[in-house]
């Protein structure tokens, strides 16, 4: 078999869930996203492994590896976004802005800026 | 198992068939990998956030038949397994705790979006480019002994990789711990108190979208419900 | 210990005294009284042993160099002739009187004990110029004098007349001192030396290239620093400093520092007979034009200024004809009889509460108050008047008969045109200095009217200087025939014409000033003038400052009064307006030199203010509008934040890989 059709394949598949980690609002889905992302790679890992024989398998060690990671990673994930929703009531990523430049701070820093100079 | 070096594959790169010619199992590789790559774009393009994780689940197990397909059995029920068996299953929890909602929602995506498509056709396009004019003639061996089966894995694990699996076993553990404690509900109502107390800024930026939070009894009691 | 180290202690003495008062000031306020006095009294005692030692014989000369200077060595070096050790004794005496004198003035004054230090500094610079033989030294001593006089002028720094004095007295200076340096820098440059014994040795060599040049660039240092036209404008407004400080720095010393220093180094001068020409007509202008002034003025220390000013110009008179004896020998006499004035002034001004004339001419009883006061200012002005036997008799003559000397030809170091100018502007300026200190004593003594409330008896460290001072202002003249050996050898005694012509106009002056008192006197009585500030407990000083500030506020000016009966008045006719400001050299001063550096100033702001800060705020501006840009970037969303990192590596990523292909292809 050809190495370039699960070698695309897993380039597609990567992209496709990097659209979906940068165009998805809800948390979860971009969990969902991750998970495309990380079973691309995944399918790079095999593909390579079986076309080099590795004698250590190297690749399909790193797989299950990663599997496992990937269990621990959705826990964790989804354990953060629902302490954001008990929190927020939302888990909407692009409403989450607290580090955003806000109207206030601008204010307050002309404000000084305004005492410093006048 | 023996080992091929790399010269000798590029040597035997002129017997194969060409992409014109096509096996039996690369027929099939495609088209699972096109039901895969359908399942995954319906994925992350639905307005129905539990339709999404459904074909989440056709696109993992696509992908478990392709490992099928590349003899990495092991590999494949393990994906099946645990991505299919429980990962999504915890996607779907997720969802209903944070009361996703049921049905086309108008707003799944957020107006990102175009940028985020230019990037990720941006990124295929170069990537795709550069995977196919480097490997466009290079030839997976798929004959002799299945190089992933139960037997294989087992041995190569817990001969070659005994020590970094226990190793993510303890990572494993330290995952489940944090699980827990990040999702664990404050206690009593001072606990709430003083964590509302301690972040001020939740308190003072009122936010039209956002809904306000609901009381912890009340939503305690829902949650028993549901 | 040799005359060399006692010499070398007679600078040092007042300069430790000065550290050691500032030092201890505020801390040991005990000891400032005695830091101030005993190193001055010291000084002076030592000053007269030097001078004994010396005995004006062969001139005593001792060096060290501390460190190399490059191409024109710079000495620690002391030069003792005759001139030196007199004028040091002089300057010692005053001193003292001085600090003496200013322990009863000051006595309550906050500022006393930098007052007292400033004082002792002073001293110890003027005694520097005096025994320094190596030039730079001597304008080690000569700045530090401007700097000193600065700061005792403004001493009443609360008052807006004592800010403006002390600016105006030290940026005049300064506007003299520029030439000065580089007139010492050129003169150096001539003889490759600083050193006094070198410098004239080469001058006698006539190794000078540029005698005029030289001569006019330090003479313009020597008419700031002596107050001589057209620099001397602020002689008169320094008498916003306190009394003592008047008679120490504007009377006896630092401005003879000018004076002293031509005589020193007289041959330079004489090798110009250009520079002395100028020299003449530079003291003709000031005796006549400070005689009239003086005449016209109304406070009783701008008077005397005006007449130090005259005296000076007398002893520029002598340096112009050549005739450092002369010029050294009223230098001295001045310095005492003018100290002995100021001094009086002070309790006068203490006694009456003004400062004014015409207030005083209002009040009757003054002379019997203060005795001390008026039996030593009486022979103090006598001796201004140079009436015989007084100690201004003599050495006024000095100057005369040297005068006449060089008019007849009998001397031939200056011009004849030189001689005759001083000796005509000498003779007129004698009527005038008759007739202004008539006029001061008829008006401050033979007042009629009211008494005013007595202050007390005046204290005895201030009456009893005045007596001190009174012996050389009577003394002194007499010694003339004995003192010949220190000025030169040559005789200084004077000659019947000169003393015949120049007592007569004298008596001429104060017959006439006399005769217009007795006419306007009656006037007095329908004009009611008087400001008076009266602390019968408080020190002197106080009365002082708050005479001074009335004055103006009386009278609109610090000069002058309306009073129909002072007989200046009469005597001065039409030029009384004039004279009263000075022959408005300060309104031409202003207009010529203040206003444009006014206005240049004023363009330095707006160019500043206006047209840099444009850039500066601009850049700034500019720097704020570029940062609220791309804080427009920061809107939170982190998933923006996200696509816009890929996107940039993606870039990267792809420039890489063609680089590295178009690298391999090529």
């Amino acid at each position: 078999m050809h190495l370039a059709y699960p070698a695309v394949l897993a380039v597609l598949l990567f992209c496709t869930g990097l659209y979906g980690v940068l165009a998805r609002r809800n948390a979860i889905l971009v969990l969902m996203s991750v998970e495309l992302m990380l079973n691309a790679v995944n399918l790079n890992l095999v593909a390579f492994d079986v076309w080099l024989r590795d004698t250590l398998h190297s690749g399909q060690a790193l797989t299950l590896f990663t599997i496992a990671i990937a269990a621990a990673e959705i826990g964790i994930g989804l354990a953060i976004v629902l302490a954001v929703y008990r929190n927020r009531g939302s888990s909407d990523i692009d409403r989450l802005r607290d580090t955003a430049e806000t109207d206030d701070a601008e204010t307050a820093g002309s404000t000084t800026n305004a005492e410093a100079t006048s | 198992m023996h080992s091929v070096a790399p010269s000798v594959l590029a040597a035997a790169v002129a017997d194969h068939p060409g992409f014109l010619s096509p096996t039996g199992v690369e027929i099939a590789f495609v088209l699972v990998g096109l039901t895969t790559l359908g399942a995954a774009v319906i994925t992350v393009t639905t307005r129905q956030l539990v339709h999404a994780a459904l074909w989440l689940v056709v696109a993992l197990g696509g992908l478990a038949v392709e490992y099928l397909l590349l003899t990495a059995e092991f590999i494949a029920w393990v994906q099946v397994l645990i991505y299919v068996g429980s990962i999504v299953v915890l996607l779907l929890f997720g969802l209903m705790l944070t009361r996703a909602p049921i049905g086309r929602s108008p707003d799944a995506d957020s107006g990102n979006r175009w940028i985020a498509l230019g990037v990720a056709l941006a990124s295929a396009a170069a990537l795709v480019w550069v995977v196919v004019d480097a490997f466009r003639t290079t030839w997976i061996d798929l004959e002799g002994p299945a190089q992933g089966s139960t037997a294989v894995t087992g041995a190569f694990l817990f001969r070659n990789w005994v020590l970094p699996f226990e190793a993510l076993s303890v990572l494993l553990l330290a995952a489940l711990v944090g699980a827990i404690v990040l999702s664990r509900k404050h206690d009593t109502d001072t606990a709430v108190r003083r964590d509302t107390a301690v972040r001020p800024d939740t308190a003072v930026r009122p936010d039209p979208a956002v809904r306000p939070a609901p009381d912890p009894a009340d939503r305690r009691g829902k949650e028993e419900q549901s | 210990m040799t005359t060399t180290t006692l010499a070398a202690l007679v600078p040092l003495l007042p300069f430790l005294g000065a550290v050691a008062g500032l030092a201890l000031g505020r801390t040991a306020p005990g000891f400032v009284r005695p830091l101030a006095i005993l190193p001055t009294l010291t000084a002076a005692v030592i000053a007269v042993i030097v001078a004994v030692r010396q005995g004006g014989g062969r001139a005593i000369d001792a060096a060290t160099q501390l460190t190399p200077t490059g191409a024109v060595p710079i000495d620690l070096a002391l030069h003792l002739d005759g001139f030196a050790v007199l004028v040091a004794v002089l300057v010692g005496l005053v001193a003292t009187c001085v600090q003496l004198y200013s322990t009863a003035y000051l006595r309550d004054d906050a500022r006393y004990p930098s007052y007292a230090a400033l004082v002792s500094l002073f001293t110890s610079a003027m005694l520097l110029v005096v025994y320094s033989g190596d030039l730079m030294v001597l304008l080690v001593g000569w700045e530090i004098m401007g700097i000193c006089s600065y700061f005792l002028v403004g001493h009443y720094w609360e008052t807006p007349e004592a800010r403006a004095a002390s600016l105006k007295a030290f940026l005049v200076t300064k506007l003299g001192d520029v030439p000065f340096l580089i007139g010492l820098f050129a003169l150096a440059a001539d003889t490759g030396s600083f050193r006094i014994t070198k410098i004239l040795a080469a001058v006698t060599n006539g190794g000078l290239d540029h005698p005029t040049l030289i001569a006019l660039l330090l003479l313009a240092g020597v008419a700031g620093k002596s107050a001589q036209f057209p620099l001397h404008t602020w002689l008169p407004d320094a008498m916003a400093g306190p009394t003592p400080v008047s008679a120490l720095i504007h009377a006896a010393t630092m401005v003879a520092a000018g004076i002293y220093f031509v005589a020193r180094m007289l041959p330079v001068f004489a090798a110009s007979g250009a520079a002395l020409t100028v020299l003449a007509v530079m003291a003709a202008v000031t005796m006549i034009g400070s005689g009239l002034a003086a005449l016209a003025q109304d406070d009783i220390k701008r008077v005397l200024a005006y007449s130090t000013i005259g005296q000076l110009g007398y002893m520029s008179g002598a340096l112009a004809v050549a005739d450092r004896g002369a010029a050294v020998f009223h230098l001295i006499s001045h310095g005492a009889f003018k100290a002995v004035l100021f001094l009086a002034a002070g309790v006068v001004i203490h006694a009456a509460g003004t400062n004014s004339l015409a207030a005083m001419s209002r009040m009757g009883g003054l002379a019997r108050r203060i005795p001390d006061a008026y039996w030593t200012m009486t022979v103090a002005l006598l001796a201004l008047a140079a009436i015989p036997p007084f100690a201004g008799f003599f050495s006024k003559e000095a100057v005369l008969v040297a005068a006449e000397h060089t008019a007849l030809g009998d001397r031939t170091v200056a011009p004849a045109a030189a001689g005759w100018t001083i000796l005509i502007a000498g003779l007129l300026a004698a009527v005038l200095t008759a007739a202004y200190a008539t006029r001061l004593w008829l008006l401050a003594f033979r007042g009629r009217g009211a008494e005013l409330p007595d202050h007390g008896k005046q204290p005895l460290a201030m009456t009893s200087v005045l007596w001190i001072l009174a012996v050389p202002t009577i003394a002194f003249g007499l010694t003339a025939g004995a003192i010949g050996d220190w000025f030169d050898g040559h005789t200084l005694t004077p000659s019947l014409t000169t003393a015949v012509l120049s007592t007569g106009v004298g008596l001429v002056g104060g017959l006439v000033t006399y005769g217009a008192w007795r006419h306007t006197t009656a006037l007095a009585a329908r004009t009611p003038i008087g400001a008076v500030a009266a602390h019968p407990g408080a020190e002197p000083a106080l009365v002082e400052a708050e005479a001074m500030t009335s004055h103006t506020a009386a009278y609109g000016t610090i000069a002058d009064a309306p009073d129909p009966a002072d007989p200046g008045r009469l005597l001065l006719g039409p030029l009384h307006r004039h004279a009263v400001t000075g022959f408005h050299l300060d309104a031409l001063y202003t207009a010529v030199f203040v206003r444009p550096v006014q206005g240049a100033a004023r363009l330095v702001r707006f160019l500043d203010r206006t047209v840099v800060d444009t850039y500066v705020n601009g850049s700034g501006a500019v720097t704020r509008l570029l940062g609220t840009a791309v804080r427009r970037a920061q809107t939170g969303n982190v998933q923006t934040y996200l696509s816009a990192l890929l996107a940039g590596s993606l870039v990267l990523a792809i420039a890489a890989v063609v680089f590295a292909n178009v690298n391999a292809g090529s």
